[in-house]
This record gives C-alpha cells, structure tokens and sequence, in this order.
C-alpha cells in the first residue's frame, strides 16, 4: 500500500499568508536550479548535483528517504509535486535548511510506524520497468544494505553471504523483501532459537536458516 | 409350647436349647473326632461329619419349624437351618479352616505335579466352604479361594522360572497351554465356576505376561527364530496364548515388526551391494533390480501368511507389514526408484517373451500383488507414467499377451487408486480396439481401388493424441513403395473422418521386409526407419555415412544407432569400413551379400533410447500443477487458512498419486503469492488469503 503524499497542485487559496506563499515561491525556485528544463523534472543529473550540494553521497540511505518523503515514483527523477510536498513537510525551502532538517527525518523513517512504510517503498523504488516485479540479487544486496544495516548488521551481513552463495534464485520478489524485515525483527540473532520452517516464511529464509546452522562450526 | 402367650411363651428357651444342643453334639462328638486327624482323613471325617450334620439340622428344623415361622422372623433371629449351620461353622470349621485350605492346596499342587489325587473329595471340602457361606461365596473366597490363587502364582512362578531357562521357546509354550488347558478342567472337577476366570488370568500372567519378554526373545528360538524358521504351529500357539493377556498382542507384533524391518533391510542391502560390485553393465543392472522386486513381493506374500495363518488376522500385525513395506518399497535400488523397478516388472510379466512367463492365473495373481506392493510405494504417479509409456511400446509392437491382462491390471488400479491414473491407459486400449476393427475397413477399401494399391501389406494404427506418450519423430524420406501406402491411407482416412488431422510416426512402425542373402533369402523384421535404409540399397550397392543421412533425411543420433544396429551388432545385414564396433561420420557401408542364418527369419533389434530422465521430469512438472491446483482449490473453498493446515490438507489431497515434498509447496504457495492468486494474511501471521 503505497502512502498517497501526492497533493494535487492548486494555487494559493485566498486568505493564505504572504509568508507560506513566499516559502511555496523559494521551494518552486529551489526546484528549477536542477531541474531538467525539458522534461519539467530533477533527473539523475539534477540529483547527483543535489547531492553534492547537500554534501551526501547519492548513495546515501538519506537520500533514499527523502525520495520516500517526497513519495516519489520513479528511481532517478523527482516532479514538481513530489518537491513541493517534500519539502513543505521537512519545512525547508533552501539547502541548508534542507540539510539540517535530516537528523529528524532519519529518527522519524526510523520509527517502527513509517519504517514498515518506507521498507517495502525502497524495493518498488527500485524496480526498473514497467510490470517487472522482481529486482536482482545484487541489487537487493545493496538495498539491504542500504536500508537495514544500521538497526540488523550482523543479519544483513549474513544475508548478503548467503544471497551471494546460493543460487536457488537468481531474483528477489516483493514478498521476500518483507520476509527478510520479518525475519530481522522476529528472530533471535544469531542463535536463531525460535525460528521454525513450518511456517510459512518464504522458502528462500528457510534455506537461509539452514545454511546458517550448517556452517555453524 | 410356643402359641401360649407369655410368660408360657416358651419360644425363646427353646430357640435356645435348640442351638444348645447342637452345640453339646458337636463339641462332644464332632470336634473329638477330628482332632488328631490330619490331611485327607482329617477331610474325609470332616466331609462325613459335615453330611450327618447337615441330615441332623434339616431334620431338627422340621420338627421346630414352628419357631421359624413365627419366631425367628419376628425376632429378625436366624432361621433354624441357618443356625444349625452357623454352630457347626462356629465350633467346628473356624478352627479347621486354614488346614483344611492347606491341606486342600497341598493337594492341588500334588496333583499339578501328575500325582492322582482324590477329586471327588476335594470337591466335597470345597462344596462344604460354598454351603457353610449360606449360599454366597463369601467364606470361599476368603478362606480358601484367595490363598488358592496365592498359591498358584507362587507355583507358576517357580515353574516358569525354572522352565524358561531350561526350555526353547515352543517347549514352553506348549507347556504353558497345556498348564492352562488343565487349570480349567480342574476347575470343572472340583472348584467353583467363578474361580476360572480369575485363575486363568493369575496363571497366565505368570507364565506369559511376567515373562513375555523373554519368551519373546529366546536366543535360538524365540519368535524372530521362529518366524525366519517358518514355524507355523508354534507361532500359532504363541499368539493364541499372549492374545490372552493385556498388551500381549502388541509386545508380539512390535517383535513382528522388527523381524519384517530387518528382512526388508537385509534386501536392500544384499541388492545395493550387488549393484555396487556390478557396475558395469545395464543388463545386469537391470536384472538386479528386477530380482529385487521380485524377492519383496516374496518376502511380503511370506509375512502376509503368517499374518493370515498364525496371528489370527490380526490388524495390529497388518500394520507392523504394512509400516515395514513403507520403508522399504520407497528406497531406491539400483540406481531404480522403487517405481520404475516395479513398472519393469509388470512389463515383463506382460509382454510376449518377457522374462516372466506364466499362466493366465498365476498372472493374475502376480498383478494383484503388484498393486498390493503398490499401495506402499509414495511416487505411484511415477509408476503410471513408467507403465503408460511401456505399455505404448507393448501395444504398438504388438508385444502384449493379452488385451484381457492389460485391462485387468487398470480395473485393479483404478479400485485402488481412483480413475485419474487410469483413464489414458484405458483410452490407449480403446485406440488398439479401434484401430483393429479400422484395418478391416481399411483393408477392403485397399481391395477395391487398383492402380494406386501398393500391393504391399500394410496396416496403419491410429492413435488419440494426448493419451498415449509423446513419441518423436522426424520427417524422414520414405521409400516410394512406403509412401504409396502412406497415400492410400491418407485418401481413405480422410473420406471418413473429415475433421481429424493425422500426425505420422514413422519412427514408432516397423516392417517385415526379406533380403535375398546369397545363401538364401531372409525375413528380416525391423523397424521402419531400419527398412528404409536398408531399402536405399536397392539402388546403390555402397553408401558413405553422409549419403545415408541425406537420401533419409536422418538426424545423426537417430543415424548412429540405426547403423549400429544394422552393422555393428549381433547380425551383421550391412558391413562397414572401417571395420569396428562404432559409427563414425567418415564410415562407409555396404550390403552384406554373404550374411546367412540357420533360421528363415530373424529380429534385428533397435536398442531403444534411455527415457528415464523424461519420464522423471514430465512427472515433476505434472507434479507442480497437481499442487498448485490443490493448492488453489482448498484455498477457493476455505478463504482463509493457516500454513501448516494448508500443507497438510495438500498432503492429504495428493497422497493418492504421489507424496509431495513439503519444501516444494512451500515453493508453489510463493509462486501463487506472486501469480496473485494468494496474498498473506495481514491479521493473522503464518496464513493465507485466497485472492478472488
């Protein structure tokens, strides 16, 4: 269930305040310094120069939830809508506004709540194509990486291994990147004491289980 | 004396001197002449005294009976007899009563131990504990029954720990029914009836429930020695008698149980070993795992006697079989799964010539016990498969002895498993039959047209598509002799069957065709595809590889092992240069003028190419779709279900045709996850939600 953060644009209703019109000005403004002037939107280019701008690696798990704040669709481009939403709710209408408006949106993705929200959007932000419904392994690597090393780095290390070792699949699907956050806070790590195959985790977590106990020693 | 009223009324001086005198009789008369008596004179005075005083009482209370009827029962006193009873009891039988119960047992054992005793007085003694108990037992259970029993266990205590480690097995078996048969007639001979059930019962809990284990696993000849031995009558005896005690039964079927294990291992591994060491080539192979079917179907129709013979039909020891053969018809032997050796089987019971020849009825048999081994074996879709595609072989070459067989066999897997595994079989017999009642027509048609009949005999078999196995064939160039038939049949077929649409399998037909040998000419019977080369060389007398490939239009596999066949196995119809035992593309090949045989006709064979691995996969692939579809129906009918509960129900709903690997289900619930015909449940965890 993708969170609707789209607001349709709509001008200024009468009786709103010079100054929120001001800042709605600012964040338009901040907009068009990367985008595109052809296509209307941030592209990869815009985002990189972005990132340089905000001094963050456009690796950064940071800006993958921003993308999430701004709701945005498709991996590598921001519209116009998505910026406005974005940035009026982190309150920021410049750069370095922006940018120390981060600390607080990592704690609040952080939290339980939006954290199940922003997990399963960082898996459909990458899907590449239209229709495609997987994405591959080592991209799913990475992403783990990404977005759950800094709360489960002992499991994501081992789940990085075990994904690079096997190759029972060759991609990651939508059910089995919500497994791997289930498996991550529901089972005890690293003993695994209460993990039990007769349920119904995805096959690729049960293999996973068993790799894990027989290199064991 | 007594109606007057009192204080005339004697009623009570004489109720009293009633009871006093019998008292004064028997203390001054009885009770002097028993003491100083001892065992069975001490009983017989007893039993005398005891019969006069009886007369005595019944007498006395006649004359006071007037006492009785309206004095004792107004008083609520005991009645006359009852007292004179009770005198003797009191004065004469308490004090006696535990050596005379001694003396009694004494008696009993004595005569246990083959000595001859005095029943009639026994049971006289006996009957005096019943009478003087006024009618209820009570006074013979507890003063002599109980230490009866006592002693009997204390009796079959010793004996049976003195016999079980002196005798084998069946000798103390056959003494113990015999203790036990003569137990029961002594109660008939002198003890009361009531006693029997409890006597047997102490008796058999000494000489078999105490001992069981030890009967049971006698070294050299306990039940695992009798069972290997085939000892019927003693194996017989065993179960009728722990039949008798509590848990009897299941201690002699878990024995049971462990012998078939161990015998049903023991061929496994004598089988593994002879494949081990025999590596090498298929036709041993083969054989061996054929002995080994053969050899399971002995080994259970051996258990399944006793089962029937000595353990009284029993279902506790049809399941120890039936938990046995589990295990051991689902191993692979061989390099066979169990399914495939036994689909073997079955063909070479019903093709002619095959390696098993039998009578009609010791056919039959041998299929009812197929399907029994049958019902052990988990992959039975495996078997269908194996079965369909041998069959089609049988069919199409004519192989099969007997239509009737073939049929038999589905009508039984069809009552055991269901109709789903036999349907194409049965519509493949149907095809046979109506090809058969085609040729008729057919060959009449052929009768009536002239200048397009080939004038060869000729018949054409057409089949159903989907039931039969799909068979391979490739487009080769026919003779134009062969095409003329193929022609006539074409324009026969379809003035019948306007809509159908024929698909020809050279490679499935073959051919009777004589080869004019120098010696003398030769019926030679091969395949089709084999008739075609050799026709080739009608025309030219050598013919390289390549040439044979092109005017065929062969592909090369199919090349190699027609040459091969044709020249480099047992008849050599063509020969070849160079001059070994394989086919290379540079060969070159010429026609045998010089071959010559001392019979009229023979068989070239076609060595048939290896199917095993496409049976295997066409029945895992069939086994996806049965899963994903039970997995589909239950969760259409169900909306909601737990994991566990939906692996188990696809289980059950597929354990008829195969068992299905939990880990794989597991695998299609995700695949019907991302098909969208399931989600996850979102409110309770481990379940599933059927997506309409």
């Amino acid at each position: 269930m993708r969170r609707s953060s789209k607001k349709s644009s709509s001008s200024a209703p009468a009786g709103q305040t010079k100054a929120v019109s001001k800042e709605v000005e600012r964040i338009d403004q901040l907009f068009y310094t990367y985008a595109d002037s052809s296509s209307g939107m941030v592209d990869p280019e815009g985002i990189e120069t972005l990132c340089s701008h905000l001094e963050v690696p456009h690796t950064d798990v940071r800006i993958l939830m921003l993308a999430w704040k701004m709701g945005c669709e498709k991996q590598g481009y921001i519209t116009l809508d998505e910026w406005r939403s974005g940035l009026k709710t982190l309150r920021a209408d410049s750069i370095s506004k922006l940018k120390k408006a981060f600390p607080e949106m990592v704690q609040e993705v952080t939290r339980p709540s939006n954290f199940q929200d922003f997990y399963p959007f960082a898996f459909r932000y990458c899907l590449t194509e239209d229709k495609k419904k997987c994405i591959e392994i080592p991209v799913a690597c990475e992403l783990l990486n990404l977005v759950l090393s800094l709360q489960f780095r002992p499991q994501v290390d081992k789940l990085m291994d075990y994904l690079k070792y096997q190759n029972d699949y060759k991609v990651i699907n939508m059910d089995q990147w919500m497994g791997f956050l289930r498996f991550c806070n529901e089972i005890i790590f690293p003993s695994l004491d209460n993990y039990d195959p007769d349920q119904a985790w995805p096959l690729i977590l049960d293999n996973f289980v068993e790799w894990l106990r027989a290199n064991k020693n | 004396m007594c109606t007057q009223k009192p204080p005339n009324d004697y009623s009570k001086q004489l109720y009293e001197r009633y009871k006093e005198a019998l008292d004064d009789y028997i203390k001054s008369v009885v009770v002097p002449s028993l003491k100083g008596k001892h065992g069975e004179f001490l009983l017989r005075e007893l039993v005398g005294r005891w019969k006069n005083h009886k007369v005595m009482v019944r007498w006395l209370s006649r004359f006071f009976h007037y006492l009785d009827r309206y004095y004792v029962s107004r008083k609520l006193l005991l009645p006359l007899n009852e007292l004179g009873q009770s005198c003797f009891h009191d004065l004469v039988f308490k004090e006696l009563k535990t050596t005379l119960t001694l003396t009694l047992i004494d008696m009993i054992d004595a005569e246990r131990e083959g000595q001859l005793i005095d029943r009639a007085l026994v049971k006289d003694v006996i009957d005096i504990y019943v009478e003087i108990g006024w009618g209820s037992l009570g006074l013979y259970e507890g003063d002599f029954e109980q230490d009866f029993l006592n002693s009997t266990t204390d009796y079959y205590s010793k004996k049976a720990q003195a016999w079980i480690v002196e005798d084998s097995c069946p000798e103390y078996l056959l003494k113990a029914e015999e203790c036990l048969q003569k137990e029961k007639e002594r109660v008939g001979h002198y003890l009361h009836s009531k006693t029997e059930t409890k006597l047997l019962e102490d008796s058999l809990l000494e000489l078999i429930s105490r001992r069981a284990e030890q009967i049971l696993n006698k070294e050299n000849s306990g039940c695992r020695v009798l069972l290997l031995d085939g000892k019927t009558e003693d194996l017989s005896r065993m179960c009728r008698l722990f039949s008798r005690v509590e848990d009897g039964l299941f201690q002699l079927s878990k024995v049971f149980k462990e012998h078939v294990n161990e015998e049903g291992m023991s061929l496994l591994k004598s089988a593994t070993d002879a494949a081990n060491s025999k590596n090498e080539r298929k036709e041993i192979v083969g054989a061996l795992d054929q002995d080994f079917v053969r050899k399971v179907i002995e080994l259970h129709d051996k258990q399944q006697s006793y089962v029937i013979n000595c353990f009284q039909n029993n279902t506790v020891f049809h399941k120890a079989i039936k938990e046995a053969f589990e295990i051991i018809c689902n191993k692979e032997v061989a390099g066979c799964t169990s399914a495939e050796s036994l689909a073997t089987f079955c063909d070479n019971i019903l093709r002619k010539g095959g390696s098993e020849k039998l009578g009609d009825e010791a056919l039959e048999e041998t299929l009812e016990k197929v399907v029994t081994i049958l019902t052990y074996i988990s992959d039975r879709d495996l078997f269908v498969e194996f079965h369909r595609k041998k069959l089609g072989k049988r069919l199409l070459f004519d192989k099969s002895v007997n239509d009737e067989h073939e049929r038999s066999l589905l009508s039984k897997l069809k009552q055991y498993f269901g109709g789903q595994l036999t349907s194409k079989m049965e519509g493949m017999l149907g095809d046979m039959t109506r090809a058969r009642d085609q040729q008729a027509n057919f060959d009449e048609y052929m009768s009536q047209i002239t200048e397009s009949n080939p004038r060869v005999d000729f018949s054409v078999t057409v089949l159903t598509a989907g039931r039969w196995p799909t068979y391979k064939s490739s487009n080769i160039n026919l003779p134009s002799e062969m095409i003329k038939c193929v022609e006539a049949f074409k324009n026969y077929y379809d003035s019948k069957e306007k809509c159908k649409k024929l698909s020809w399998l050279y490679s499935m037909g073959n051919c009777n065709i004589v080869a004019k040998f120098d010696t003398k000419p030769i019926e030679l019977i091969v395949t089709t595809y084999q008739a075609a080369l050799l026709l080739l060389f009608n025309g030219a007398d050598r013919l390289s590889y390549s040439e044979i490939v092109t005017q065929l239009n062969l592909p090369d596999d199919d090349a190699l092992r027609l040459l091969h066949s044709l020249s480099c196995a047992k008849y050599k119809i063509l020969n070849k240069e160079p001059l070994n035992r394989t086919i290379s593309p540079n060969d070159i090949f010429l026609f045998n003028h010089k071959f010559t045989d001392k019979m009229r006709r023979i068989k070239v064979p076609l060595p048939p190419t290896d199917e095993k691995k496409k049976v295997v996969e066409d029945v895992n692939k069939d086994r996806r779709f049965s899963i994903d579809a039970a997995i589909v129906r239950i969760m259409k009918s169900r909306k909601v279900m737990g994991h566990q509960q939906l692996v188990v129900e696809c289980v059950e709903q597929l354990s008829r045709m195969f068992k299905p690997d939990v880990k794989l289900i597991k695998r299609r619930i995700e695949d019907l996850i991302s098909r969208e015909y399931l989600e996850r449940d979102l409110e309770t965890t481990n379940s599933y939600r059927y997506l309409a």
